[in-house]
């Protein structure tokens, strides 16, 4: 097991490595910084003055590869690549373009982020789950093709039609609770419940119809059949004996995405106005603050990588016939 | 049967219409221009026409998709997707009008489309005016005849000739409804036509209509009625008026979300373009090869994947953008929206090719091993023939599938990266432009609602009717479906 975690986490390294060379080439040699820096201080009538300025300032104006200016080992460290790329490894993010400390605002903003996520995933698991065990209890009748037209229907909305129609009619038509905003502590709640319900409703479509196919698949194996004709009653064979096996799919699924989680939801938190992960990415898109969209990539990976990997151990925790 | 005589005839109807645009185009003010994104759409007209055709020929593959149709909601979402994908593509033939040949002076950029809504393009307003409106959303300085100046809401200039109350709008409408059930009706007599091969039997008119027919023909023509009956009244009730109101610099909202529908169209048929066969080849390879190869690809989109999608699609369109804007090439305003569009296709379908390359390896894996494909090679069956011969075709189902899902989250993505900054150009018609621009005009009061409802259910039927058509595919050609039906 532990051979095993060590041989993953150094299978990581090449494709983090991976990662950084991509990011690399798409932010340093498709776009020089000399683009950049043209880009920060407006497009025309720029003297070049000002672009080696900024360049300088923010740490732009080394080679990209090998130093020839320095000697030694500083010829190779002495450069963007080195600085930029692969000081990411460290989680040394450096400064952001507007001259913050990009891991103290993660380290800040990483609580928010994750007061969304997780009742947002919680809560959208019971409710899928539930409406999913409910279709399937009700196969094949009426009430099930009008259940999975419905999921049809959900999953065909525009998430932005969620948020804005829950905007609206929550937040302005009845004065529920605040339109958006947030606060520290306990006082969260009551910015947190809109969003929260929203992302929940715009998940039940996709969620519940892949619930659904998760216990149809189970409901056709031997041991149902063994549960019913020991004279169970459906209700107990559906949720003791088919929830209980469906449960391997649904929870590896949910476990590769929790390490996810940190980044928060780029929509929920821009439109809520919620200082997490997810509005701040989308803040340095809008500024093209590229340092802070490679860290967060950096991050991404690292995250998506680890989740990988926890899926797999969960595997051997919830199936004992799994062995790694 | 009848295929080889209709092919003659629509062989002869396709040289006429190529004849007439020569002809037309030697006459005509006009100069025909081709965009990159409608070379591409003419491409996958091509191939699907190449693929239709292969289908017709190979007798199993008729018949799962007689399947498709069979089921009533997929032939009514096919009806519907059809019906915007004509749209699209009269939206694709551009061209310009030539003012002045010897300067060189041509118009903005029209295409087929702009001349049928001609009257509904030209139909703007100052600001704001909710649907069926006579006066503007905002109050104005007035002149009045009297020469003093009033402060008040203005007439709306559709509004300007003719005095109207809500039984002008009913009598419109039921004009509307009548055009659309006359061109039903038309619909139903070529129908009958083209199924027995004569006209006005009364028997078989009532076939059609009760269904006992092979494919569900009462069910296409229903929808077809719907829709022809929305056309009859934008026909009627836009002379006049402005069914979904206008935005804030007076555009008839109805125009713009028509004209949305080829960029949706585009990015979801672009994009899987690109990604099929990147997909296509890398899975099957790695399925199929095994070793090193597998573990190169496996890399790949594990790197890739990794990534976070919205992040990477990002990073590439404002790589892209500093590229436009470096470049010493000029581009006009619709060029220049218009590569912006065909990049973010290629982008959105490089970076998401690793859900069906995954899927696809899995599948291969398996294949492989089957007895069928062990024979072949024992008989020393090239890899290549090998590959192509058996193992695309059993795969052939999982691409559909999966082909089909990606196009209808393509459609969604595109609104939410526009709202993100970083989708089609901001001057670009499409959903998410148009969302993006009314979402905060919901706090205003009175509420500014029908620039958003107006584009959701543009975006929502065409989702909504791809999801459908999915689901009935995934019906017809996912062995595990068909045993379970």
């Amino acid at each position: 097991m532990i051979t095993y975690i060590i041989r993953r986490i150094l299978y990581a390294f090449p494709i983090l490595l991976g990662v950084n060379i991509l990011t690399f080439i798409l932010f340093f040699i498709i776009n020089t910084p000399d683009d950049m820096a043209r880009m920060h201080l407006g497009q025309k009538h720029v003297q070049q003055d000002a672009i080696t300025q900024w360049k300088v300032n923010h740490g732009y104006d080394k080679p990209l590869f090998i130093n020839s200016e320095q000697t030694g080992l500083q010829q190779l460290t002495d450069t963007i690549f080195f600085n930029k790329s692969l000081s990411l490894f460290m989680f040394n993010f450096g400064n952001s373009d507007a001259g913050r400390d990009i891991s103290y605002d993660i380290q800040q903003r990483m609580q928010p982020s994750l007061a969304l996520a997780v009742p947002t995933l919680l809560v959208g698991l019971l409710v899928n789950i539930t409406f999913a065990l409910l279709l399937v209890f009700f196969r094949a009748s009426y009430i099930d093709i009008v259940g999975v037209i419905l999921c049809i229907i959900l999953m065909s909305i525009s998430a932005l039609f969620y948020i804005i129609g829950g905007q609206y009619i929550i937040g302005k038509l009845f004065h529920l609770v605040p339109i958006s905003g947030y606060h520290e502590g306990l006082s969260s709640i009551k910015f947190l419940v809109l969003p929260v319900i929203i992302g929940v409703i715009s998940g039940i479509g996709s969620g519940t119809r892949w619930y659904r196919t998760l216990f149809l698949e189970e409901i056709n194996k031997d041991y149902v059949r063994t549960a019913r004709a020991k004279g169970l009653s459906e209700a107990r064979v559906l949720f003791l004996h088919v929830l209980k096996n469906a449960m391997i799919p649904i929870l590896t699924g949910v476990v590769i995405i929790l390490p996810l989680l940190f980044m928060g939801s780029l929509l929920m938190e821009s439109f809520f106005a919620i200082p997490g992960l997810g509005s701040y990415t989308i803040d340095a898109i809008n500024q093209q603050d590229f340092a802070i969209v490679r860290a967060m990539v950096f991050l991404g990976s690292v995250l998506y990588v680890l989740g990988l990997l926890l899926t797999d151990i969960s595997y051997t925790l919830v199936d004992p016939r799994v062995k790694l | 049967m009848i295929i080889n005589n209709s092919n003659k005839q629509l062989l002869f109807l396709f040289l006429t219409l190529i004849f007439c645009l020569i002809i037309s185009y030697a006459w005509l003010p006009i100069k025909i221009i081709i965009l990159w994104t409608d070379g591409f759409l003419f491409l996958l007209l091509l191939l699907l026409t190449i693929a239709i055709k292969q289908i017709w020929k190979k007798p199993h593959l008729r018949k799962n998709w007689q399947q498709v149709f069979k089921h009533r909601l997929g032939m009514s979402s096919a009806i519907i997707l059809l019906t915007y994908a004509s749209i699209g593509i009269l939206d694709s033939l551009h061209f310009r009008f030539i003012e002045n040949q010897a300067q060189q002076n041509y118009s903005a950029l029209y295409s087929v489309l702009d001349l049928a809504l001609l009257p509904l393009k030209e139909q703007t307003e100052k600001t704001y005016s909710a649907p069926f409106a006579t006066h503007l959303y905002s109050k104005e300085n007035i002149e009045l005849e009297n020469g003093q100046t009033q402060r008040d809401y203005p007439r709306l200039h559709s509004a300007k000739t003719q005095d109207r109350d809500n039984t002008d709008i009913i009598f419109k409408m039921l004009q509307g409804i009548l055009l659309g059930l006359l061109a039903t009706g038309i619909a139903l007599l070529l129908l009958c036509y083209l199924l027995f091969h004569s006209f006005f039997r009364i028997s078989q008119l009532r076939d059609i209509l009760k269904g006992n027919t092979t494919l569900p023909w009462n069910s296409a023509l229903f929808t077809l009625m719907l829709i022809f009956i929305s056309i009859g009244m934008i026909i009627t009730l836009s002379n006049g008026y402005h069914i979904f109101g206008t935005d804030k610099v007076g555009q008839d909202v109805l125009y713009l979300s028509i004209k949305s529908i080829r960029t949706g169209l585009l990015i979801g048929t672009l994009a899987t373009l690109i990604l099929l066969p990147i997909a296509l080849l890398l899975g099957i390879m790695a399925g199929y090869f095994r070793g090193w190869v597998d573990d190169i690809i496996q890399y790949l989109y594990t790197t890739l994947n990794s990534i976070p999608g919205v992040l990477l699609i990002t990073a590439a369109v404002l790589m892209v953008e500093v590229q436009l804007n470096n470049s010493t090439i000029h581009y006009s305003t619709e060029e220049r929206a218009d590569l912006r569009l065909l990049f973010l296709c290629i982008i959105l379908g490089t970076t998401s090719w690793t859900g069906l390359c995954r899927l696809l390896r899995a599948e291969t894996l398996k294949l492989r091993e089957m007895e069928y494909i062990q024979a072949a090679r024992a008989f020393g069956v090239h890899s290549l023939t090998l590959m192509h011969r058996h193992i695309v075709p059993n795969v052939m189902h999982l691409v559909l599938i999966s082909l089909v899902l990606d196009f209808s989250s393509l459609v969604l993505a595109e609104a939410v990266l526009s709202y993100i900054g970083v989708g089609v150009d901001p001057t670009m018609h499409s959903w998410g432009n148009m969302i993006n621009g009314a979402r905060l005009e919901m706090a205003r009061e009175p509420v500014v609602w029908w620039t958003l409802v107006a584009a959701f259910s543009f975006m929502f039927t065409l989702v909504l009717a791809v999801n459908i058509f999915a689901d009935s595919i995934r019906d017809a050609f996912d062995p595990r479906f068909n045993s379970n039906s």
